[in-house]
């Protein structure tokens, strides 16, 4: 049977700080983060890329953690649910605002929520409710909890009516 | 849920990927996106020996609109740069919708178009519209380029034409239309569709011309449908030929039962979505 002989060095940068792993190429990039790294805010719970408790951003684009390896980042830019708050140690926006929709029940998959969310208010500019269901229907909630996480995205990205946020009413600002 | 152990192997370019492949021999895999392949692996049913990774090679990122009207589209392109492209590509307009329902956005960052059509999942999104726009695969080996027709590629599930050191570069994508639409029927959102349904026609002196209809989840690869083909030939797009035609397209199937459905609820789904996918292609009127 083969065995792990072989690791190799691998660098990235995780919520902004370059890092550098010696890894087997069969690590997935969600254990090298929670095993290697101590990051464990990124959750696995499926490990076959269908519950996206694992989501982290690379490169500016959400992936699952488990569907890639972490040989596979180098030179990545990767960002975990450890990066989020704001220096001080208070939440920002998103996290706050799953705060106040009550967003999380056991908090299991609040992570990749977050993660998702994060990727997808940074691009959705004219958002409503149904796409943020559609984006937030790529990630299970165990406790069913999804209204409350479709709130608080939508807090950030959607407008009270209903209909996009973001966009600039044209003459009316 | 760990994969079993492998070596991996970065290639720099196509001649490089197929040199690994060739060296490496039968139990390497190429891995691209890896959306498939890492899930299998995960769950061991996968357990290649080395992986090729071709994700860093340059020039198979291309989606380019050849002047006679067919379309080429670089095997690493992802499912997400199709999903959000900035132009409408003209007689291909089902690609955006198609690539919408491919598994979830976080999936569809990573996922190629090439790596799902090597995957050859027989309710791929893209194995359907390469049977249904006549796809060429352009396939480099150890013995220099070839091409191959879907019709040729597709051998059943999750098999192809491809052999251990060969690697799928690009996906050609003939026979542009006018209107186009796809269906498909899941238990959950972004699930594996259980059938799919894809239709594409051009217009000419108010009646259908070029009429296809291609089929996924009814066969071990996706199916044309001819018997539907030839009711909308030549005929109005009225939603009276539509019923007649989705009619047809499900009889003389056998498609298969599973736990995710029966034969006949299977037929039932193709006409209903077959059906449907005719209707959006009005949408526009």
């Amino acid at each position: 049977m083969r065995t792990d002989s072989e690791t190799l060095n691998v660098e990235f940068t995780v919520n902004g700080e370059a890092r550098r792993v010696s890894i087997p190429p069969r690590r997935t990039l969600a254990d090298v983060l929670r095993e290697d790294l101590g990051l464990t805010g990124t959750h696995l719970g499926c490990e076959h890329g269908v519950c996206g408790a694992c989501t982290v951003i690379v490169d500016g684009e959400p992936v699952r953690a488990c569907l890639m390896f972490g040989v596979q980042a180098a030179g990545c830019e990767i960002e975990t649910v450890e990066g989020l708050a704001l220096p001080d140690g208070s939440l920002n926006d998103l996290q706050r605002s799953f705060s106040e929709h009550h967003g999380l029940q056991c908090g299991f998959c609040t992570p990749g929520m977050l993660m998702l969310g994060t990727a997808y208010v940074r691009r959705a500019v004219a958002a409503d409710r149904e796409s943020v269901r559609e984006v937030v229907s790529s990630n299970l909630c165990r406790c069913t909890g999804y209204q409350g996480i479709v709130d608080a995205v939508c807090e950030l990205v959607c407008h009270p009516d209903g209909t996009g946020a973001g966009e600039d009413p044209a003459g009316d600002s | 849920m760990k994969p079993a152990a492998f070596t991996y192997h970065r290639a720099e370019s196509v001649e490089h990927a197929v040199s690994l492949l060739g060296e490496l021999g039968e139990d390497a895999k190429v891995i691209a996106g890896g959306q498939s392949l890492v899930a299998l692996m995960n769950m061991r049913l996968a357990r290649p020996s080395a992986l090729v990774d071709v994700s860093g090679v340059r020039g198979l990122h291309h989606m380019v609109l050849e002047p006679s009207g067919e379309l080429r589209i670089g095997a690493l392109v992802t499912h997400a740069a199709i999903e959000d492209y900035p132009l409408v590509i003209p007689g291909f307009e089902i690609l955006p919708k198609a690539a919408a329902l491919v598994g979830h956005w976080p999936i569809r960052t990573r996922g190629t178009f090439g790596g799902s059509i090597a995957h050859a999942d027989p309710t791929s999104e893209w194995c359907l519209v390469a049977v249904l726009h006549g796809a060429r695969m352009v396939i480099e080996g150890p013995g220099g380029s070839r091409t191959l027709g879907s019709e040729d590629f597709f051998g059943g599930p999750f098999m192809t034409d491809l052999g251990h050191d060969e690697l799928l570069t690009e996906v050609v994508l003939t026979e542009p239309r006018e209107r186009s639409a796809i269906r498909e029927f899941a238990r959950r959102a972004g699930d594996f569709a259980i059938v799919s349904a894809a239709v594409a026609y051009d217009i000419v002196n108010g009646r259908m011309s070029g009429a296809r209809v291609a089929l996924g989840g009814v066969a071990s690869v996706a199916v044309r449908a001819p018997a539907a083909e030839a009711e909308l030939e030549g005929a109005e797009a009225t939603p009276e030929v539509f019923a007649r035609a989705s009619r047809a397209a499900a009889e003389d199937l056998q498609p298969p039962s599973d736990l995710h459905g029966s034969a006949d609820y299977r037929r039932r789904l193709v006409r209903v979505l077959t059906e449907r996918a005719l209707a959006d292609t009005l949408a526009g009127d």
